[in-house]
């Protein structure tokens, strides 16, 4: 598959240099890449599913190498992890079904191997319901009832749907087309989510803004002019206090944008933030990615703004598409437990960050006879920070509004576990304690 | 304090927020030489210097202050009903007893300053009104005398019966009234221009005066042709006459207050509540904006897109005044040149921080009294504080006054009028000079000395200092304590559009201290690391709240809630008995265009096509007010307080402020 190859390559490249920009663009992006390589992989006979959750995984790591800040990245790579085992899941529940239906006198024949002898008639259709369990977001009662059985559970899944599967050879054939086109269409679904998912947020804005509101902003998000702009076109009038976001300047870009749709705008410094707090009424940001325990990481600046917010008792609201942005953020290695991993975030504004270039602050020769005064005794008198992004805790934010609706920061672990399936948690751990 | 830090090297009574009971300051860095030096003439009492900054010594000078001096010092900025009308009675009651001359009465005032109206121009009449107010103390008791008319016109009814044989006189009276009542707003809406200084009205109250003193005679030329013309030499008296009246009357309307208010106590609290500083100048009110834009030398455009939320501030277009002004630089006469060159750099921005633009107009005003000599006919203490008032205007309008200027502006008007009378015109002026000169030593660069003693006995070794802007007092804290050879490293935050941090770190890599550079941005990314905060400030308001560059509570906040304690360092100087709650009430607006643009961002132009949209406002804001939570410590010239202290010192020290 030189084609694939070369596509894996280019998109690469691009995250390596930070071509892309945003969430959305990065995640469509990497759908798209991950589509072609599933519908290019060509399928063994045997678990076709593993041989495509291989392939996707082994892509999905050099992209998150490429840019690890990027969390976009490793999240549709995951998502689409979980869309091929459920879909394989779905697939081998049928045909166990089937399988069970027809064939209930004729199972001492299939089971070949010794360690199926011993077992029960429907074990193959109870294994497939426990998997479809552990896909599914796990209960109450299921973490109550103990959890491990399900975590070794999902191991054996697919061998014990294929060892299903390896008997029934004239399904084969079409079972592998059938899996493969029902992977595709759900990456299909989830592209087309992505595509939507601003606008899925942006209904909601009239929700939440009334007349008369002052919106404080910073930075500029797509997500964020959309849900304005939405609530704009819905005749309500109110003003919004963009903060400039130096030294990237985005909130002139997003100003631009409002002005233009014909929003009162009022660009502001960021250092005036706090002055303005006290006579805004809600804060409105994008994120770049939303941690499972509902901390958010934003573009800088978004702590101060989200203080000042807190302070002034100001709703801070992240709208974040919940496709591209919740991430699943595995913060110490001892966490074990793959089911609900705690996935506090360690120290996130240093180990999921991004030092961007001086120049951005300093021009280059502005400081550059200072920035080796020091270089006699090995350290430099000047260092610059420009950092990229934000932790912003999840005590400071009010609320979330995705595309799904709004939740509080404290369900976000919950939405986590709709949408991954805690099998690829473990793995994608694995690879990077690998690399 | 000396002694004291010997034996307690970190002084006992401030560790607010934080105490590292382990570092203790080296013993050369306690005793060296500038305290010692500085803090003997900080004030005159003895007692302040050597206590610590919990105890503070009653102010000495209060009592023999009120018993001096009780009314001249107050130019009656707030109106006081109660002692006006009492004043106007007794003015009335003076009247009636005292004279048995009814063309010496103040009602027969009017007719008669028309018959000079008749005989010489209506200027020299003024001229000679303001020749006969000799006394400083008379001169400001002379606005209060426009209060006077209020009561006497309710009580001119009941004269009437016994003004029978002048009608004339009492309806050129009515209109005097009228006059003044009308006349009255004028002044009240120009008192909140010179926001800090209570003083400043007081020339204008006057002018005003004039004004409808003019009027009344014009009223009264056309209307008492028919009264024959008496000497002028009468009419002459009976104004001196008139003005001694008035004179006595305050001071009789106030030793009536005091004894019926039992004691100086209330009187004292009465001056007290006469200190509190005049409303501003409201820039959404449009008639005081107009009245004040047809008096003002620098011709402002205003800004045509206006925050909505900041009409009440002046909004104007930059940079279109200053080649307009450089032009008129040699018609303005009355301007002195060295105040017009320290506008004009106000103006352009060439000074700024609060010590810089206090020293520079406090050197102007040296050189204006330097220069100066009394106008015949006038006397020094009346005229010259007439005009550095109009100075002052023409200093706000370059740009507004910062609070730490309002307090000069305060203390030199209040020099000039306590200076002795009998002291020649040469000798006062020396005397003002000395003053100035002792304010800007004492209260600028001793203070900054000694805040720099304290506040580098909390530099330690292995520090991680943050520091905001470029505040010059913590830059001296930053070298000092880098000159006594502390290992400790700078955090310098900076913002846009001015980046006055960029100069702070040059000046401070230059001196080899090691530095980290960002933006304000990522203050919550540095902040980990950071131990101590240390920030300037503007002014320090009497509620704590510090009113600083714009970003101070920004940095302030994330650093609260990083338990990082948060230093300001400020001169007492600059502390204000008003109070603020938010930084909207009261700011400044700088150029709102140096938000849209980027220099040196190729890349960043995004508004240089919208900029002109109706929708898009720019909002470039110059202050903000910092909540006393934030705020651990407040490092002063009167030692390490917590922000709750603040109105304490600004209550017992504002007296030794005023006379030093």
């Amino acid at each position: 598959m030189p084609d694939v190859q070369a596509l894996v390559n280019e998109f690469l490249n691009k995250l390596k240099k930070r071509k892309i920009e945003g969430s959305q663009a990065t995640a469509k992006q990497t759908a798209e890449l991950l589509r072609s390589v599933i519908s290019q992989q060509r399928v063994p006979r045997t678990n076709q599913a593993g041989a495509l959750i291989d392939a996707v995984r082994a892509i999905g790591e050099q992209l998150i190498v490429a840019n690890p800040i990027e969390l976009a990245v490793g999240n549709i790579v995951r998502r689409v992890l979980h869309i091929i085992r459920e879909e394989d899941l779905s697939l081998t529940t049928a045909a166990v079904a089937e399988l069970n239906l027809s064939t209930v006198s004729d199972d001492d024949d299939d089971g070949g191997g010794g360690d199926q002898d011993d077992r029960p008639v429907l074990s193959a259709a109870a294994v497939a319901a426990a998997a479809r369990n552990t896909l599914r977001p796990p209960s109450l009662q299921m973490l109550l009832e103990g959890a491990p059985d399900f975590v070794a559970v999902p191991r054996s899944s697919s061998s014990g749907g294929d060892s299903e599967g390896k008997s029934k050879s004239m399904d084969r054939n079409s079972r592998t087309r059938k899996l493969k086109h029902d992977i595709i269409e759900a990456v299909n679904e989830l592209i087309q989510d992505i595509t939507t998912c601003h606008e899925l947020i942006a209904e909601q804005a009239v929700e939440h803004i009334h007349q008369n509101e002052v919106i404080l902003t910073l930075g500029s998000s797509k997500t964020v002019l959309e849900f304005l702009c939405a609530a704009k076109e819905k005749k309500r009038s109110f003003r919004v206090f963009v903060a400039e976001g130096a030294p990237r300047y985005q909130g002139h870009l997003l100003a631009k944008e409002l002005v233009a749709r014909g929003l009162q705008t009022t660009l502001i410094t960021d250092s005036a933030v706090f002055a303005m707090i006290s006579r805004v009424n809600m804060v409105i940001v994008g994120s770049h990615a939303v941690m499972a325990n509902g901390g958010v990481i934003a573009p800088v600046g978004m702590n101060m703004v989200a203080l000042a917010a807190q302070k002034h008792a100001v709703p801070f609201v992240v709208l974040a598409g919940s496709h591209k942005v919740i991430l699943v953020y595995i913060g110490a290695s001892t966490c074990r437990g793959p089911m609900l991993c705690p996935l506090y975030p360690h120290n996130p504004e240093v180990l999921l960050n991004e030092l961007r270039s001086p120049s951005e602050l300093l021009d280059f020769g502005e400081f550059s006879d200072c920035l080796d005064f020091g270089s006699g005794d090995g350290s430099p008198l000047l260092h610059v920070v420009n950092p990229t992004f934000d932790y912003v805790p999840p005590k400071a934010v009010s609320l979330f509004i995705t595309d799904t609706g709004g939740h509080n920061p404290s369900y976000m672990y919950r939405l986590i576990a709709d949408y991954y399936s805690a099998d690829d948690l473990v793995v994608q751990r694995r690879h990077a304690a690998g690399n | 304090m000396d002694a004291r830090r010997g034996s307690l090297p970190v002084p006992r009574v401030r560790q607010v927020g934080f105490f590292t009971p382990n570092a203790q300051p080296a013993p050369t860095r306690s005793q060296s030489g500038p305290p010692d030096s500085s803090s003997p003439p900080l004030s005159d009492s003895p007692a302040s210097n050597s206590l610590s900054p919990v105890m503070i010594p009653p102010p000495r000078h209060h009592s023999d202050n009120l018993a001096a001096a009780p009314r001249p010092t107050s130019p009656l900025p707030v109106p006081e009903p109660s002692p006006f009308r009492r004043r106007g009675a007794d003015n009335n009651n003076a009247l009636l007893v005292g004279s048995y001359n009814p063309a010496e009465t103040l009602l027969a005032m009017s007719p008669s300053s028309s018959h000079v109206g008749d005989g010489e121009s209506e200027e020299t009449m003024s001229g000679g009104w303001f020749r006969r107010s000799n006394s400083g103390k008379l001169a400001s008791s002379l606005p209060s005398g426009t209060f006077d008319f209020s009561p006497v016109q309710s009580t001119a009814e009941a004269l009437k019966p016994n003004k029978v044989q002048n009608p004339v006189g009492i309806s050129v009276l009515n209109n005097t009234i009228l006059a003044e009542v009308s006349a009255r707003p004028a002044p009240k809406e120009q008192q909140p221009e010179a926001p800090s200084s209570s003083k400043q009205p007081k020339p204008k109250l006057t002018k005003a005066e004039r004004r409808a003193l003019q009027e009344s005679q014009r009223a009264a030329k056309a209307a008492a042709k028919a009264v024959a013309a008496p000497e002028e030499v009468a009419t002459i008296k009976s104004v001196k006459q008139h003005q001694t009246q008035k004179k006595d009357a305050p001071q009789v309307a106030v030793s009536v207050a005091a004894s019926e208010r039992k004691g100086g106590d209330k009187s004292q609290e009465k001056e007290r509540r006469k200190d509190a500083p005049a409303p501003r100048m409201q820039f959404d009110d449009k008639s005081r904006v107009e009245k004040a834009k047809r008096r003002s030398v620098v011709d402002q455009t205003e800004a045509k897109k206006r925050v909505e939320l900041f009409r009440h501030l002046p909004q104007y277009e930059h940079g279109t005044q200053l080649a307009d002004l450089e032009s008129k630089f040699l018609q303005l006469d009355p301007m002195h040149p060295a105040i017009y060159k320290v506008g004009l750099q106000y103006l352009a921005g060439d000074i700024s921080g609060g010590n810089a633009r206090c020293i520079a107009m406090l050197q102007a005003f040296q050189q204006v009294v330097k220069d100066y000599s009394t106008p015949p006919e006038k006397t020094l203490p009346r005229d010259l504080t007439a005009k550095i008032s109009s100075y002052v205007s023409f200093f706000t309008q370059c740009r507004p006054l910062s609070m730490s200027m309002g307090n000069a502006i305060r203390f030199l008007k209040n020099r000039i009028a306590k200076l002795s009378p009998s002291l020649s015109e040469s000798e006062s002026k020396s005397s003002i000079c000395t003053d100035i000169d002792r304010f800007i030593n004492e209260k600028i660069v001793l203070a900054d000395r000694v805040i720099v003693q304290h506040a580098s006995s909390k530099v330690k070794d292995g520090d991680v200092l943050l520091v905001y802007g470029s505040s010059c007092v913590v830059e001296m804290v930053l070298l000092h304590s880098h000159e006594l050879g502390k290992q400790f490293r700078v955090i310098v935050v900076d913002s846009r559009p001015k980046l006055e941090g960029k100069a702070l770190l040059r000046r401070l890599v230059a001196k080899g201290v090691h530095c980290t550079y960002t933006h304000i941005n990522a203050v919550s990314y540095v902040m980990h690391e950071v131990t101590k905060v240390f920030l300037g400030a503007s002014s320090v308001l009497s509620n704590g709240t510090v009113y600083s560059r714009v970003g101070t509570a920004c940095v302030a906040m994330v650093a609260h809630a990083f338990r990082v304690p948060v230093i300001i360092c400020c001169e007492a100087y600059k502390f204000h008995e008003r109070v603020q709650l938010d930084s909207i009430c009261s700011n400044e607006l700088g150029d709102p265009d140096a938000i849209g643009k980027v220099p040196g961002r190729m890349d960043v132009n995004y508004l240089n096509d919208v900029s002109n949209s109706g929708n898009l406002q720019l909002l470039n804001l110059m202050y903000d007010a910092t909540p006393a939570d934030y705020v651990s410590m407040i490092v002063t010239d009167y030692g390490m307080i917590p922000p709750t202290s603040v109105p304490v010192i600004v209550r017992e020290y504002r007296r030794d402020h005023l006379l030093i």
